[in-house]
C-alpha cells in the first residue's frame, strides 16, 4: 500500500512525535532541574525550559550533604541478593512444574501465578507485623526476604514459558544415555535457557530496584534507606523542598536501571511479552 | 514415579517455603488483622466487624473509595486507549523501530517514585512549567493550582498514572499486533474492505484476548496503587486524594493502627477476585 508523505506525516510521524514528547518530558524535566541553581528555579521571569546558568551545586549537595551513596549501596545490596535468591528458587520450581509433571504440579503452578496478582498494598501491614516479630524491623534483610514474594511468582512464570520452548527430546536422549535428571538439568536445560534466565534476572533486578512500599514501611533509619525512600523522605523537610538535589538524585538513581535495561532491552521486551502470552 | 513426585517436591520446596511464609501467611494474617484492634507493638484482640463498621461511618474512607474507583476506571481506560493507539502507530516497519520501542518503555522501567518526583515539581503551585507555558501563550490568565484543589489533584494523579502505564499496554499489544498474519489484511483489502472495516473485523477481534489480559493486570495494579499518590500528594489536600492503599498506609504505619489499616486494604480483595475470575472466564471462552 502506497502512502504519500502527507499521509505518513499525519498517520505516523505526528502521533509518534507527540507520544515521544509526552513520555520523555518528565525525564527532560529532571535533567533540566538538576542543572539549575536555586535562584533560577525560583525566578518566574526566566524561561524554565532553558538552563540559563548551569551549575553542579545540586550534585554537590546531594553527594556531600546527604548519604546518597549509602542509599545507592543499600538498594544494590537488596536488589542483587533478592534477585539471586528469587532466581535460584524460581529456576528449580519452574523446571519441576513444567517438566517433571509431578502429582500437584498443575495446582502448584496456578498457586504461584496467583501469588503474582496479589498487590503489595494488601500484604504490607501483615508483613510489617511478621517483620516486627522476626526482629528485622529497620533492617535491609526485611527487604531481601520480602521482595522474593513478588519476584518468585514472576520469574517462575517467565521461566516456565521458557522451559516449554526447549525440546523435550534433548533431555530424553541424554537420560537414555544414562545421565541423571539433575545432571540433565544442570548440563542441558540451564545452558539452553540462559537467555530466559537472563531476562528473568534483569526483570527481577529492576523490580526490586523500583520497589517503594515495603521499603517505606519497614525501614525508618536514614542510613538503612533505599534510594527512592531516601530521596522522598530526606530531601523534603516540612515545607522545604530541595528540588535541585531531589531531581539530581532521581536522575542518578534511575541510571543503573536505565543502563541494565538499555543493554538488554531485547531480553526485557522478550520477557515482558513472553510473560503476557503465557 | 514416586521418585518423580519426590524430586518435584524437593525442587519446588525453596520457592514454596518463601511464598508460604511471606505471601500466603501474611495474606491470611491480613484477613485476621482486619477483625482485630492490633496497634503497632501490641497483639490485638478479636473485635469482630468493629473496624469495618467504623470505616463505613468514616467520610475519609468513603472519599478514598470514590477516589480509588475513579482513579482506576479513568486511568485504565486512557492507558488502554493511548497505549493501543501508540501500538498501532508503531506497528509498521521503520528504521529506528528498536530504538523507539526502547525509549517508549522508559516510563515503565524508571522507578515510579523517582518519576513521581518530577511530576510533583511539574505540578508545583507557583513554579510549574505547565502553568508558565499556558500563561505565556495566553491560554490561561492565572496559574493552575494542580495539587491544592481536590479535583485538579485527582486529575493530575491520573495523568501521571497514565503516563507511567502507557508503555506496558503499547509493548504488550505491539507484540500481539505483530503476530497477526498480514495476508488477512491483504485478502480483506482485495475483498474491498476499507481500513476501518479491516481494523474492526480483523485487528480488534484478534487483539481482544491479549487486551483483556493486559487490562486485568493494569486494573489490579492501578486499584492497589500506592507510590504515585504517596509521593505526589500524600493523600492531600486534606485527605481528598487518598486511595485504599495510601489511606491504609497512613492509618497503619505512621498512625500505628494495624487492624484498621488492614481492614482498609482488604477492600481491595473483592476487585482482585472479580478481575481474576473475569480473565479466567474470558480466556476459557477464547480457547
Amino acid at each position: 500500500m502506497h502512502e504519500s508523505f502527507w499521509q505518513k506525516l499525519l498517520k505516523f510521524y505526528l502521533p509518534l512525535a507527540l507520544f515521544i514528547i509526552f513520555l520523555l518530558f518528565p525525564f527532560y524535566w529532571m535533567f533540566n532541574t538538576s542543572l539549575k541553581p536555586m535562584k533560577e528555579l525560583y525566578n518566574l521571569k526566566l524561561n524554565p525550559f532553558y538552563i540559563h546558568s548551569p551549575t553542579l551545586a545540586n550534585i554537590k549537595t546531594l553527594f556531600f550533604d546527604t548519604i546518597f551513596f549509602r542509599w545507592m549501596y543499600n538498594t544494590f545490596f537488596v536488589a542483587i541478593l533478592s534477585t539471586v535468591i528469587s532466581l535460584g528458587a524460581s529456576l528449580l520450581a519452574a523446571y519441576a512444574i513444567q517438566r517433571l509433571k509431578f502429582k500437584t504440579s498443575g495446582p502448584t503452578g496456578l498457586a504461584i501465578f496467583f501469588g503474582y496478582l496479589i498487590p503489595p498494598t494488601i500484604l504490607f501491614i501483615p508483613l510489617a507485623t511478621i517483620i516486627f516479630d522476626l526482629r528485622l524491623w529497620d533492617s535491609l534483610w526485611s527487604l531481601v526476604l520480602t521482595y522474593p514474594t513478588f519476584l518468585i511468582p514472576f520469574c517462575t512464570w517467565l521461566l516456565m514459558g521458557y522451559f516449554k520452548s526447549i525440546p523435550k527430546e534433548m533431555e530424553e536422549c541424554a537420560m537414555i544415555d544414562g545421565a541423571s535428571r539433575l545432571r540433565v538439568f544442570w548440563r542441558i536445560v540451564i545452558p539452553l535457557s540462559l537467555p530466559g534466565i537472563f531476562s528473568a534476572g534483569i526483570f527481577a533486578f529492576t523490580l526490586s530496584w523500583n520497589e517503594f512500599l515495603y521499603a517505606l514501611a519497614f525501614i525508618s533509619s536514614t542510613e538503612s534507606k533505599t534510594v527512592p525512600i531516601g530521596l522522598v523522605t530526606e530531601l523534603v523537610r516540612g515545607d522545604v523542598y530541595h528540588w535541585g538535589p531531589l531531581m539530581t538524585g532521581a536522575l542518578l538513581a534511575s541510571v543503573p536501571v536505565a543502563l541494565v535495561y538499555s543493554f538488554f532491552v531485547e531480553h526485557y521486551v522478550a520477557g515482558l511479552t513472553g510473560a503476557l502470552k503465557e | 514415579m514416586e521418585n518423580r513426585n519426590f524430586l518435584g517436591f524437593l525442587l519446588v520446596f525453596p520457592a514454596e517455603a518463601i511464598l508460604l511464609i511471606f505471601l500466603a501467611y501474611p495474606f491470611v494474617l491480613g484477613l485476621w488483622l482486619g477483625f482485630t484492634d492490633t496497634v503497632i507493638g501490641r497483639k490485638g484482640e478479636f473485635i469482630g466487624f468493629a473496624n469495618y463498621a467504623s470505616l463505613l461511618q468514616d467520610s475519609t474512607f468513603w472519599l478514598a473509595t470514590y477516589n480509588t474507583f475513579l482513579y482506576t476506571i479513568v486511568a485504565v481506560f486512557f492507558k488502554a486507549l493511548l497505549g493501543f493507539m501508540l501500538a498501532i502507530v508503531l506497528n509498521r516497519d521503520f528504521k529506528a523501530k528498536g530504538l523507539m520501542r526502547a525509549i517508549i518503555l522508559l516510563p515503565w522501567i524508571i522507578p515510579t517514585a523517582l518519576s513521581a518526583i518530577a511530576f510533583w515539581w511539574l505540578y508545583d503551585s507557583t513554579f510549574s512549567a505547565i502553568s508558565w507555558t499556558l500563561m505565556k501563550t495566553s491560554l490561561m490568565s492565572h496559574r493552575i493550582d494542580f495539587l491544592g484543589d481536590p479535583t485538579n489533584a485527582r486529575l493530575s494523579l491520573i495523568v501521571a498514572n497514565v503516563w507511567r502505564g502507557i508503555p506496558f499496554f503499547t509493548i504488550g499489544l505491539l507484540a500481539g499486533l505483530q503476530t497477526i498474519d498480514p495476508t488477512l489484511y491483504e485478502a480483506a483489502a482485495i475483498d474491498g474492505a476499507g481500513s476501518w472495516k479491516r481494523f474492526r473485523r480483523i485487528t480488534l477481534p484478534l487483539i481482544l484476548p491479549l487486551m483483556a489480559v493486559i487490562t486485568t493486570f493494569s486494573t489490579i495494579w492501578t486499584f492497589g496503587d500506592f507510590q504515585l499518590v504517596w509521593v505526589i500528594t500524600k493523600g492531600g489536600p486534606a485527605n481528598a486524594t487518598h486511595l485504599f492503599g495510601t489511606l491504609s498506609f497512613q492509618r497503619a504505619i505512621p498512625g500505628g493502627h494495624f487492624g484498621e489499616g488492614a481492614a482498609i486494604s482488604n477492600f481491595i480483595l473483592p476487585i482482585l477476585v472479580i478481575c481474576v475470575l473475569a480473565t479466567f472466564k474470558f480466556l476459557r471462552r477464547e480457547d
